[in-house]
């Protein structure tokens, strides 16, 4: 049991059930899972990548490689959660990850004993194979390799739990609640800026919440958060991390809603994810420890320094007892003081050769051991650390004489501090490299709206952090027009050294050969050693991004956080080259692993795309239609009867629109209104065809080509009035259309006095088709519709059930048809009226399906046909194209190849045989090899009820000349070879006597 | 130079891993070379080491702005596959597909070709004739190809979501055996050191400014660190194509976009193939490693910047949860981009340029990485005898001139369309 | 997110549009009949690594066309402008 009687900032009155492996921890509120392990002494918490090596608790936060931990159960199961983070609750259940069969007894710590052959890259080199042309020996390997390697199990259940998106305005986003990042709200909360704080953690304080509770430092924050906490204009967003900076100063955030409690509870998201649209941020994000770099550093029981001070001040949790603290830096003396203070035996092996006095007297007074000029040559131990060689070394880290072993639970190290400039650099560009202080930084420059404060920024003390964090808070609020009385900076408090004060350069520590004693780890998560790095070096893998991608170093979940420094700077000894000539690989977002499912959001399931859905929807699902998917919307595919199947609805659905007359709901249909005294010649230039000469009553089919001269829609347009037009279009195309139409009109077009805007959803449309339409129509409105006064291709206006509706008499079914348009709200309404009063003459609704027969027995060309590669000419269309006036696409269709005479072309096909084709076979002459790319492909296929046979529709090179052929339909995948004979697209009543009548 | 094989591997380790060579060297450069390829990505480096295997051009350098393999070859999402319909392309992607079931044995380099197979599912009857029509041509030029029905997805890929609540539900998929991943960055390398091998000088860091001009004729390349002169000189700096053929007065059909790709932390295996989506544009295949590694669709604007938006992550991890709803509580890791030639058709360019002396290779779209080695087969092959091959006589710059556009998705010319 | 000062509507998020095109290239006037003017326009464009012109169309909010100016490799915004009072 290694808590402390007192301190920290737990709250002893509230214990929680939390367990480990199934052991039950001693976790108060105010726990990490990381903290409640070492309270309990669990040592070993995960297995490494790729030796599987033993992990510890390497950190105290967002950088832990180590002690990564599936966490809850069940569907609310979460792997590769670190420890470190995960606050502790009531309830909770952490089970270890990425062994097997149990944590202690790993068989794939097998691959530690032959990690010399496991070296970098060596996958590379090994694995191929004996076979010529084959890839099975490496895809054998690959699944034992790929079940070893991963970390946490996750698991194919659909997440319980909710989230949501929230859109956020601020003048000044605060990243970061430490002493930087709380001056900075400070200042610009006071000047009157409307502020968002953002701190990952739970509690606001960063640093300053590893000082010892009570302290002076806590004092201060007590007050500044007091202060931010009573102003209006300021939100705090702890539990939450900013995890990108992106384009149009947008930040993306995660808020952490529910991850402290067991299960959402009260209806609460789990997660919500803000995008802030911030006009000036400030990066108060600190800097994250360095580790240092000697033989087995890996081993449990190796911790950075910082973390240990954590541990101890703010979870009361001693992490040692015997404690080696090793550093390169003066922050570690805290560590060591607070430590030695707490009951530990404490030495400090201080790698630099000359350390003031008043710095070594931080740790004396408390009663440590200081030993200037030393370091730690390798941990000793079995599964965690029992001791640590220490070594007097060199300005390099090279050992200059025999060392001695000393007794250790614990090495705590301090490489120096690395800025967390992540956030910086993934908007801009990568950091440049301050020799003073070594260490990468955000490039100063005031353009940025995005600027550095505090130690992310390299603050040189305490007092500078809290001035930069207050100076930076007041221009950003200023440059936003926030100018209110800002008072005093806050004064700096006592604290004793941190950040990297008095820092030498060196991270490694080597024996007396040159070379590290063991195991020497740069990227603890990935297993890449210090040899690693020297290897790549040797194969010239030497730029940055080879480095990291043949060793794997800093591609482990932390991402580098801890591994990327050491990693450059070794090899920047071995290019004898300075680090910033070496560089860093980028940084990408997100700043921490995010859940994806916050950032979708509710976007999910059902909700994934929004729906479109007609005016009648309810009825069609009220009366049992099946529905099918057409782009956004939903539309009926067919009403079955009791036990109907697809195909007997449609073919009876079909039959009967021949015989009686039938209704289907085309409200889907795209609607455009084209308005103005230029509308005709609009029409004139967008489709092929003329329009100068439609007369108002009249209406008329269009084709139009998109600028390269392949077809895009059709549809028909009827002239309303004067310069009132009403163009319809396909519902796949309806957006395509208006936005063209939009482009063309507000470009190249300024000329002309045409305003076109949708009408798709002010009008509900119904097709009432059959030779008995019009005597349905005709009853139902009291409208002479007679063949004389509404020919086909005219309409008039009538009414309803009390509703004013047009009538175009058009048909696209080939039977005696009309399409009824009625304002949107009244659509059902007009659909009912028309079934009830259909009765008589046996009206029944029909679904897409069907429609596709009926458009397929005409020959009439719909999506499948006009499918972005056709012409004109390829669709039998070529009539319509008006010769007298340019259109779009006018000159480019022209281009020789799309004039070919060999080009396959729109063809009707029988299908031999009882079995009907499938759309996607292609044809092939009926003699020869089926080879290649054939002779043309089926686009539409069908059973014809018309014509009590299988038809098709389809492209043939050559089609015009080939009537009466038999030909080849190959369905490779369907193993089908079937014959049919190319007739004309036009199978039923080519003279169009139905539709005209 | 040390030949890779589980034997070399053990005898380094023998010797503490202390005595492995260059995987290729760090030259100077000459004053002439037979042909001087422009970007060491992928597509240069297999060009190169074609142009040496082949045909017996070595004299060859390749120049590359930063270091090798650093564009689009390092930071695609690894699919490789030969599921193309239009003629032109078909033949094309399967000679890089027989390439690469080679190429580990043929580079001596495990570039980690891994034929977990592909599918790309259909969510309405019209996707499913398209997918049929897709697998019919695959299938009759000899390609592997089967289509599938609901019952048969939902048997191989349980995971997926086939709940009433689907927006799309999975009608069914066409799905290619061969089709899988490589190991993007093996290939790069794999390449390069093949190249050297073949005495290729591979020149990083030096970035071309300009062209040697003779009269009319390309001559050889000006750098930030020297001209070097050159018999011809090639172009394969997909994303940047505009930008060198503009030095030599050419304007292209290309526009270049920013394509996003996203990792996941590592999981066990989880997915064990490469799955499409037909509703959105989004797949998603897992690499060794463990991350699931995804691709959404472009920023759709102009974009130099290797950097994307938000809207994108939204919409690509949307789609993820759209499809396999239990990606929900996993946790991305990364997110990069790259930049795209997309060109107006979607498909590339492997020809000579109406410039004398300059040959052009790019226009990949995002579909650059599985073509590599054929990409590289095909130039080396142009430019060793000035012609195109069968595969690649397609891919010309006056195809829009004569109406002949390779689009396989029927969009038109609209790059971001593709 | 990009942000667009979209002249009738204010400062917007860019998925409230769609980006169209090249904005300096420049359609042939109706009655053009050779064929490389419209090649031209309709394939090849200049690509512009930097400041690029280009058409934006604002669907989701006054659906005008917009003539943005856009740095293609910092993804800085410029100039915004209505394409109809765009003159050439």
């Amino acid at each position: 049991m290694r808590r402390l009687q007192k301190g920290g900032r737990i709250d002893r009155s509230k214990p929680l059930n939390v367990s480990f492996e199934g052991d039950k921890l001693p976790a108060f509120q105010g726990d990490t899972l990381a903290s409640a392990m070492l309270a309990a002494g669990v040592s070993l918490a995960g297995r490494s990548f790729k030796y599987h090596r033993p992990r510890g608790i390497y950190s105290a936060g967002v950088e832990e490689p180590g002690a990564l931990v599936h966490l809850r159960e069940d569907d609310r199961h979460e792997p590769n959660v670190r420890a470190t983070t995960a606050e502790a609750f009531d309830g909770l259940t952490a089970t270890a990850q990425n062994a097997w069969p149990s944590l202690t007894f790993d068989v794939g710590a097998v691959n530690n004993w032959f990690s010399p052959f496991l070296s970098a890259g060596f996958y590379y080199k090994t694995f191929v194979g004996p076979f010529k042309h084959s890839t099975k020996f490496w895809m054998m390997c690959e699944t034992f390799i790929r079940r070893a390697a991963g970390m946490g199990r996750a698991k194919y259940l659909a997440d319980p739990d909710s989230y949501e998106k929230r859109n956020a305005f601020c003048d000044v986003l605060v990243i970061g609640g430490g002493a930087a990042g709380l001056s900075a709200a400070l200042a610009a909360g006071r000047a009157g800026a409307q502020v968002i704080l953002v701190e990952q953690d739970f509690e606001l304080g960063g640093a300053i919440l590893s000082d010892p509770a009570e302290s002076e430092s806590d004092q201060w924050l007590t007050k500044v958060r007091t202060e931010l906490e009573n102003m209006d204009n300021v939100r705090i967003l702890i539990r939450t991390t900013a995890f990108g900076a992106y384009d149009g100063d947008t930040y993306g955030l995660i808020e952490r809603v529910c991850d402290h409690v067991k299960a959402p509870e009260n209806h609460q998201v789990r997660q919500r994810y803000w995008l802030v649209h911030a006009r000036r941020a400030v990066m108060a994000t600190g800097a994250i420890e360095r580790p240092l770099v000697f033989g087995s550093n890996d081993k449990p029981g190796v911790m950075l320094a910082g973390s240990a001070r954590t541990y101890l001040n703010r979870f009361a949790v001693l992490a040692g007892q015997n404690v080696i603290v090793t550093t390169n830096n003066n922050s570690a003396y805290s560590v060591a003081a607070d430590l030695a203070r707490s009951g530990a035996t404490v030495t400090v092996a201080d790698l630099r050769a000359q350390v003031s006095a008043c710095v070594q007297q931080i740790a004396t007074d408390a009663g440590a051991t200081v030993l200037v000029g030393h370091g730690v040559l390798e941990a000793k131990g079995g599964r965690k650390v029992a001791a640590a060689e220490v070594v007097p070394v060199d300005s390099s880290g090279r050992a200059t004489g025999n060392g001695k072993t000393l007794k250790a639970d614990l090495i705590a190290v301090s490489g120096g501090w690395a800025p967390a400039v992540h956030l910086w650099s993934q908007r801009f560009q990568k950091p440049v490299y301050k020799e003073e202080g070594a260490c990468f930084v955000p490039l100063q420059d005031d353009g940025h709206t995005l600027r550095s404060a505090g130690i992310s920024n390299a603050a040189s003390d305490l007092e500078d952090v809290i001035s930069q964090g207050f100076a930076l808070g007041t221009q950003s609020a200023g440059e936003t027009g926030a100018d209110g009385d800002i008072g005093l900076c806050p004064e700096a408090f006592t604290t004793g050294p941190f950040w990297q004060q008095g820092m030498s350069p060196v991270w490694a520590v080597f024996n007396t050969n040159g070379s590290p004693q063991g195991k020497a780890f740069v990227d603890f998560q990935h297993d890449v050693k210090i040899s690693d790095v020297d290897q790549a070096h040797l194969e010239g893998y030497i730029s940055v991004e080879h480095l990291k991608r043949y060793t794997t170093t800093g591609m482990a979940t932390d991402q580098g956080k801890l591994s990327n420094v050491n990693a450059l700077a070794r090899m920047a000894e071995l290019r004898r080259q300075s680090i910033p000539e070496v560089g860093t690989t980028t940084f990408r977002p997100p700043f921490t692993p995010v859940s994806m499912g916050s950032i979708v959001g509710q976007e999910h399931g059902r909700h994934f795309r929004p729906t479109r859905l007609s005016p009648i929807h309810q009825w069609h699902q009220e009366n049992g239609a099946l529905m099918t998917e057409a782009g956004a919307w939903m539309r009926p595919w067919y009403y079955p009867q009791t036990g109907e199947g697809l195909q007997d609805a449609y073919v009876r659905e079909a039959a009967h629109v021949r015989e009686h007359v039938g209704m289907i709901d085309v409200s889907t249909l795209g609607k455009i209104a084209v308005q103005g005294p230029d509308a005709a010649e609009f029409l004139n230039r967008i489709y092929v065809n003329g329009w100068k000469t439609l007369a108002v009553g009249r209406l008329r089919y269009g084709a139009m080509l998109r600028e390269d001269g392949f077809v895009m829609d059709d549809g028909a347009t009827a002239r309303l009035g004067e310069n009132d037009y009403f163009m319809s279009t396909t519902t796949a195309n309806a957006a395509k259309v208006l936005a063209f139409a939009e482009h063309l009109l507000q470009t190249a077009w300024k000329d002309l006095k045409v305003h076109v805007t949708t009408v798709t959803d002010q009008w509900a449309a119904i097709a009432v088709a059959g030779p008995k339409s019009r005597a349905l129509l005709t009853e139902v409105t009291g409208t002479d519709l007679s063949r004389e006064t509404v020919p086909n291709n005219h309409f008039t206006h009538a009414e309803i059930g009390g509703v004013g509706v047009r009538i175009h008499r058009m048909s696209y079914s080939g039977e005696l048809a009309y399409e009824v348009y009625i304002p949107a709200g009244y659509g059902r309404h007009v659909w009912e009226t028309l079934y009830t009063a259909g009765s008589p003459f046996e009206l029944r609704p029909y679904g897409t399906e069907a429609m596709g027969a009926l458009r397929i027995e005409k020959g009439h060309i719909a999506g499948p046909e006009i499918e972005g590669r056709t012409t004109l000419r390829d669709l039998g269309l070529e009539g319509f194209a008006s010769s007298k006036k340019p259109f779009v696409g006018s000159i480019l269709c022209k281009r020789p190849v799309l004039e070919e005479a060999s080009r396959p072309i729109l063809v009707g096909l029988e299908i031999e045989g009882a079995t009907g084709a499938k759309a996607g076979s292609i044809l092939f002459p009926n003699v020869g090899e089926t080879k290649g790319h054939g002779d043309g492909w089926v686009s539409s296929t069908t059973y014809s009820p018309a014509l009590g046979k299988n038809i098709a529709l389809g492209l043939l090179k050559n089609g015009k000349f080939r009537a009466g052929e038999t030909i080849r339909v190959v369905n490779f995948v369907g193993n089908e070879t079937l014959r049919a004979k190319v007739v004309s697209p036009h199978f039923f009543d080519p003279e169009g006597e139905r539709q005209n009548g | 130079m040390t030949r890779y094989s589980a034997l070399s591997v053990f005898r380094h380790a023998l010797s503490g891993n202390r005595t492995w060579g260059r995987a290729w060297r760090d030259p100077d450069p000459k004053p002439y070379y037979d042909v001087v390829i422009v970007g060491g990505g992928g597509h240069g480096l297999a060009t190169a080491y074609y142009l040496a295997k082949e045909h017996g051009i070595t004299n060859v350098a390749i120049v590359e702005k930063g270091w090798l393999g650093g564009g689009n070859t390092g930071r695609n999402t690894t699919i490789v596959r030969s599921n193309y319909m239009m003629p032109g392309n078909t033949m094309f992607y399967e000679r890089s597909m027989q390439l690469w079931e080679n190429l580990s044995q043929d580079l001596n380099y495990n570039v980690m070709i891994s034929q977990r197979g592909q599918y790309n599912l259909c969510h309405s009857p019209g996707q499913m004739d398209a997918a049929r029509r897709r697998g019919n041509i695959m299938r009759a030029n000899g390609i592997d190809a089967e289509l599938f029905d609901r019952a048969e997805v939902q048997r191989r890929l349980p995971y997926l979501d086939y709940s009433e609540k689907a927006r799309f539900p999975i009608h069914g998929a066409i799905y290619q055996s061969r089709a899988g991943t490589a190991r993007h960055d093996a290939v790069a390398w794999g390449f390069a050191r093949g190249a050297d091998r073949h005495g290729v000088d591979i020149l990083q860091r030096r970035e071309v400014t300009g062209y040697l001009f003779d009269g009319g004729k390309i001559v050889g390349v000006q750098t930030n660190r020297g001209d070097i002169r050159a018999g011809k000189v090639a172009l394969c700096v997909a994303g940047h194509s505009g930008h060198l053929t503009q030095m030599a007065g050419l304007r292209l059909p290309i526009e270049t976009h920013c394509l996003q790709a996203f990792v996941t932390e590592p999981y066990k295996p989880l997915v064990d193939t490469v799955i499409s989506f037909g509703a959105a544009h989004f797949y998603v295949s897992q690499s060794d490693k463990g991350g699931l590694v995804l691709g959404g669709d472009l920023d759709m604007y102009n974009s130099y910047a290797q950097r994307g938006g938000l809207p994108v992550v939204e919409h690509t991890l949307a789609s993820a949860k759209a499809l396999m709803p239990c990606v929900s509580r996993l946790k991305l890791l990364r997110h990069w981009a790259g930049v795209m030639d997309m060109s107006m058709d979607g498909s590339p360019f492997i020809t000579r340029t109406p410039v004398e002396g300059l040959y052009l290779n790019g226009g990949w779209n995002y579909g650059g990485f599985k073509a590599t080695p054929a990409s590289g087969w095909c130039f080396a092959w142009t430019i060793a005898k000035d012609e195109p091959h069968e595969d690649n006589a397609e891919f010309t710059l006056d195809r829009f001139e004569r109406g002949y556009q390779i689009d396989e998705k029927g969009v038109g010319p609209q790059t971001n369309a593709h | 997110m990009i942000r667009i000062n979209c002249p009738v509507c204010g400062l917007r998020n860019e998925t409230e549009f769609t980006y169209g095109a090249d904005a300096t290239v420049s359609r042939p006037a109706m009655d053009e009949n050779e064929m490389k003017p419209w090649l031209d326009y309709v394939f090849n464009r200049t690509n512009p690594r930097g400041w690029h012109k280009e058409y934006w169309h604002h669907v989701q909010g006054c659906r005008q066309w917009l003539v943005l100016e856009r740095n293609t490799l910092t993804h800085e915004i410029g100039a915004c402008e209505l394409a109809r009072e765009v003159t050439e």
